[in-house]
């Protein structure tokens, strides 16, 4: 009886997690473009069904139906697993989120680990694709992945130390539990605990920005530079999956922000705690992403790499030392 | 230590200023115009193909075919043709032909017109598939517009 639960639970689950990923992906091309419109005074995607809602569903047919070419020289087996290797860490990291009290596939005491292990898995995913393809373009865009990607885990990592030392635990659905009532308890305004909590969570946004491969860090694909970047070689649904991946990341990070900083699935006033604050939260985040990539041109790769060395890794260090020595002492 | 400070304090700042200008455009209405449905209303003096005026007292065009357009067109692009019907006055026009792909606008033929037969249209959607459609009949255009 417990293993039929067990297996059915797990299977609803990952038909859920597939369908929130997959839709999420659709939607947010669709929210990115109607977005850019507005900002720039146009209406964005409209002629495909109400307000562009259909313009997912063309574009994913246009995708499906081009032909996925191998060029001739690539490393075929490295070639064709990069999209996965983009695609399946997204989706596995979605394991550990908490979308609710009891929405959550498993309730791992390791969570936020896990899904920073997960997460790193997606440069390898880049770098592979690029060294499959075997084209200068797209392995000089993936020396540029990585050093940024090594370049922005340094203080992601510290940010994480820093709230996991405040919690004083990794599993994710307990970090929501000790922030549950008032936007006040969010550990973005524990103010108390450390006066640069807000600072934090700047910093783990910026570094979230730069880890999903979001403007302005997007040095990826820098498709003014460098052609398509690491997708330089790809065609049709490959190219297609890494832009699916590249979105589920970008849910996936956010995720992480609303769980780490901003109390999960409490209500800011403490009221009615449920699924619907979380994804209120979340795609709030996602529509800051959206709002940022629009705002600011990317950035040039000297810039990126000061960003990171010069002001993200000593101000989350200091930030670490200060938080650690304000616990020692209260 | 302090001028490295006061860069990030005001660089991050510069990014908030930035990101509330964006805002602001982002609840500002659109101001494109959705093209193929809509179209904008052209200014009166926009010189479009010259098109016939249509005169309420006759019902039809004021050309008188003194042919002033025709000779004063410097590329030669119109050309018109009428006859003098049975207890009228003066002739009428059957025929007014402006072969648009050789037209510059200049706008004499306006200009010459005694009887102020010839305006500018404020069409500005025209494409086409060959050059004989840029070729218009005039008289026709006018009919079809009034009728």
């Amino acid at each position: 009886m417990s293993i039929d639960y067990e297996v059915i639970r797990l299977a609803a689950f990952i038909v859920g997690i597939i369908g929130f990923v997959a839709l999420n992906a659709a939607y947010l091309v669709w929210l990115e473009r109607k977005e850019a419109g507005h900002i720039q005074r146009r209406i964005g995607p409209k002629e495909v069904g109400p307000y562009g809602l259909l313009q997912p569903m063309a574009d994913g047919l246009k995708l499906m139906s081009k032909q996925l070419l191998v060029p001739d020289g690539v490393d075929p087996v490295l070639f064709k697993i990069a999209p996965i290797l983009v695609m399946t860490p997204a989706i596995m990291s979605f394991v550990t989120i908490p979308f609710s009290e009891t929405l959550a596939p498993r309730n791992l005491d390791v969570g936020l680990l896990a899904v920073f292990a997960f997460a790193s898995v997606n440069v390898l995913g880049l770098l592979l694709g690029a060294w499959g393809s075997r084209n200068k373009y797209a392995v000089i865009s993936a020396a540029r992945v990585v050093s940024q990607n090594v370049a922005y885990e340094v203080p992601m990592l510290v940010v994480i130390v820093t709230m996991v030392m405040v919690t004083g635990t990794l599993n994710m659905h307990d970090i929501v539990t000790q922030q549950m009532g008032g936007f006040w308890q969010w550990n973005i305004f524990r103010l108390g605990v450390s006066p640069l909590m807000p600072v934090a969570f700047l910093i783990f946004f910026v570094c979230m920005l730069a880890e999903t491969n979001r403007a302005p860090f997007d040095m990826a694909e820098a498709e003014s530079e460098l052609i398509a970047g690491v997708f330089t070689e790809y065609s049709g649904m490959g190219f297609g999956v890494f832009f699916m991946g590249e979105y589920a990341n970008i849910v996936v990070g956010t995720s992480i922000a609303t769980v780490l900083f901003l109390g999960g699935w409490s209500c800011p006033f403490g009221l009615f705690p449920g699924v619907h604050w979380f994804l209120i939260k979340m795609y709030l985040l996602i529509f800051t992403v959206i709002w940022i990539r629009w705002t600011f041109p990317r950035t040039t790769f000297y810039g990126l790499l000061n960003l990171s060395w010069k002001i993200l890794v000593p101000v989350s260090f200091f930030n670490l030392i200060l938080t650690s020595a304000l616990l020692k002492v209260f | 230590m302090t001028r490295y400070l006061k860069e990030i304090i005001s660089g991050t700042w510069s990014l908030f200023v930035g990101m509330g200008i964006t805002i602001k455009y982002f609840f500002q209405p659109v101001v494109t115009l959705q093209y193929p449905h809509e179209a904008v209303p052209m200014t009166p003096r926009y010189r479009g193909h010259t098109q016939l005026v249509w005169d309420e007292r006759k019902g039809g065009d004021k050309c008188i075919v003194c042919n002033a357009c025709m000779k004063t067109c410097p590329s030669g692009c119109i050309s018109l043709a009428g006859e003098k019907l049975e207890g009228a006055k003066q002739k009428s026009l059957t025929k007014y032909e402006l072969n648009f792909t050789t037209c510059s606008l200049c706008g004499l033929c306006v200009e010459v017109c005694p009887t102020e037969a010839l305006e500018f249209s404020k069409d500005y959607n025209i494409a086409g598939r060959s050059e004989d459609e840029f070729k218009y009949d005039l008289l026709k255009r006018l009919k079809e517009t009034h009728s």
